[in-house]
């Protein structure tokens, strides 16, 4: 197994533990942008539907990371995973990629201004979050904001999927740790 | 939880560096990635080729999984079957006793048409099949409503062709993989088809609601012309789709006007048809009339 220890002042620098950078392998630093990515294509499920039925799993996943693990990402790394999420599920490209590390960014200001977060303020930082990408991704498409009223059910579904999707990222992070 | 030292790095000049370049390529990606957004939105077609490629990718594993997901369905339904199954044979009886009435009738009405055509010497031109082949997904989170199909480029599907099942119109093709394509459903709210009303014949436009639902708007103005239960057929006007294609029924009004539901339901539907692109024929003039314009 080849061990990786982050340089001093890397983006593992969060986690420091009595001063010393934690090591993780390769593959643990893999895991999370693995998971994003294996989110996005559960869109590519064969399943039709003439509305908009699932939550937008690829957001919620990498929104359970980021708030997760504030330490884990550069904002940079929304782009590639933005990226990916647009081919896989068919929107408009750059939709996800533009959305999302502006939300990694305004995050990185969210997590300077505030000094501690628990759960519920996770929650409606997601809330907020999720609206506005899906808003974000309704406007890109040219659909236009008149009919936006048709993915309020969405939007509501993925605010109540989200605590759902952070406890099994959080689970996911347990056992890439312990291995 | 604490905050994590995002903006402090320590003193090393090289993690500040890198923190810093780290901002920048955020910052200049969300500006490449607007101005794709808005060059896709000028030509939507620009990115067809990557976007082919990563269709192709993952329509393996959706058809594979399709099957299973149509089982169950099936496997409900056959359950569902037997229940009140005594009730449902009478009617069924009775429903098909008065279709063999109506088939008598429509096959005398079906040769009468065709003796009146060949006097008139309608041409028809029946557009031709490109390629039957599945649904094997849709984009179910997305905000467009598009399904993929099992068949592209390779097959000779392009994009702008119309595609039906055996109960009716469902789309037409928005972009084609090598081996996959997707389609935009009626439903898409960019979406629309000029249909008429089978009853009396009224034109009509269908567009999709983005909800499942289609929005029917006449074109004449005046009262609304439609009752619950209307059948509504393309009328072929202006090509690309062929006319007498079954499109959606009315079910009924909202605020806004009249509302249809599409009649092949795409969670339903499995095999669809894909056909070239109808000529009408206003495009070739029949020879005899003086032409004007090219000798």
């Amino acid at each position: 197994m080849i061990r990786w220890r982050p340089r001093a002042g890397s983006a593992h620098r969060g986690a420091l533990i009595d001063g010393q950078t934690p090591t993780v392998s390769r593959f643990a630093r893999a895991v999370p942008a693995g998971t994003t990515l294996l989110a996005s294509a559960l869109s590519a499920l064969p399943m039709v539907s003439d509305a908009p039925a699932l939550p937008p799993l690829g957001l919620l996943t990498v929104l359970s990371w980021r708030l997760l693990r504030p330490e884990l990402w550069g904002a940079w790394i929304a782009l590639p995973l933005g990226l990916a999420d647009d081919l896989l599920t068919g929107q408009v490209p750059g939709t996800a990629m533009a959305s999302w590390t502006i939300l990694f960014l305004f995050l990185d200001i969210v997590d300077e201004r505030l000094m501690f977060r628990d759960y519920m303020l996770d929650w409606t930082i997601a809330a907020i979050g999720i609206c506005a990408c899906i808003t974000g991704a309704v406007l890109a498409a040219g659909i236009g904001s008149g009919s936006l009223h048709i993915f309020v059910p969405q939007m509501l579904l993925a605010i109540l999927c989200f605590p759902f999707v952070e406890r099994i990222c959080a689970a996911i992070d347990r056992w890439r740790l312990q291995r | 939880m604490a905050p994590p030292k995002h903006r402090r790095p320590g003193f090393s000049r090289r993690a500040q560096y890198g923190l810093f370049i780290g901002y920048v390529l955020a910052t200049v990606g969300v500006v490449v990635a607007l101005a794709v957004i808005a060059s896709w939105r000028l030509d939507p077609a620009g990115f067809s080729l990557i976007r082919g490629i990563a269709l192709d990718a993952t329509a393996p594993f959706t058809a594979a999984g399709r099957s299973v997901v149509t089982g169950v369905a099936n496997g409900a339904d056959e359950v569902a079957a037997y229940w009140n199954a005594g009730a449902r044979n009478r009617r069924m009886a009775a429903d098909l006793a008065a279709a063999h009435t109506a088939l008598v009738q429509a096959r005398a009405t079906a040769f009468e048409n065709a003796r009146l055509r060949r006097l008139m010497r309608v041409v028809d031109r029946t557009p031709q099949t490109i390629v039957a082949t599945r649904i094997i997904g849709s984009t179910v989170s997305g905000t467009r409503r598009l399904a993929t199909i099992a068949a592209g480029r390779s097959d000779g599907v392009r994009p702008g062709q119309p595609v039906r099942s055996g109960e009716g119109l469902v789309g037409r093709i928005f972009e084609s993989g090598q081996t996959a394509a997707r389609l935009l459903m009626l439903t898409d709210s960019g979406s629309t088809v000029p249909v008429r009303l089978v009853r009396n014949g009224l034109p009509a436009l269908v567009a999709g609601n983005g909800d499942g639902r289609l929005r029917v708007r006449p074109l004449i103005v005046g009262e609304n012309p439609f009752r619950r239960g209307d059948l509504l057929v393309t009328s072929g006007t202006g090509g690309l789709y062929p006319p007498n294609v079954p499109v959606a029924v009315v079910i009924g009004a909202d605020a806004l006007g009249p509302v249809a539901r599409p009649l092949a339901d795409p969670d339903r539907t499995d095999f669809v048809v894909v056909q070239a692109i109808y000529a009408p024929e206003a495009a070739a003039p029949p020879p005899g009339l003086p032409t004007t314009g090219a000798p």
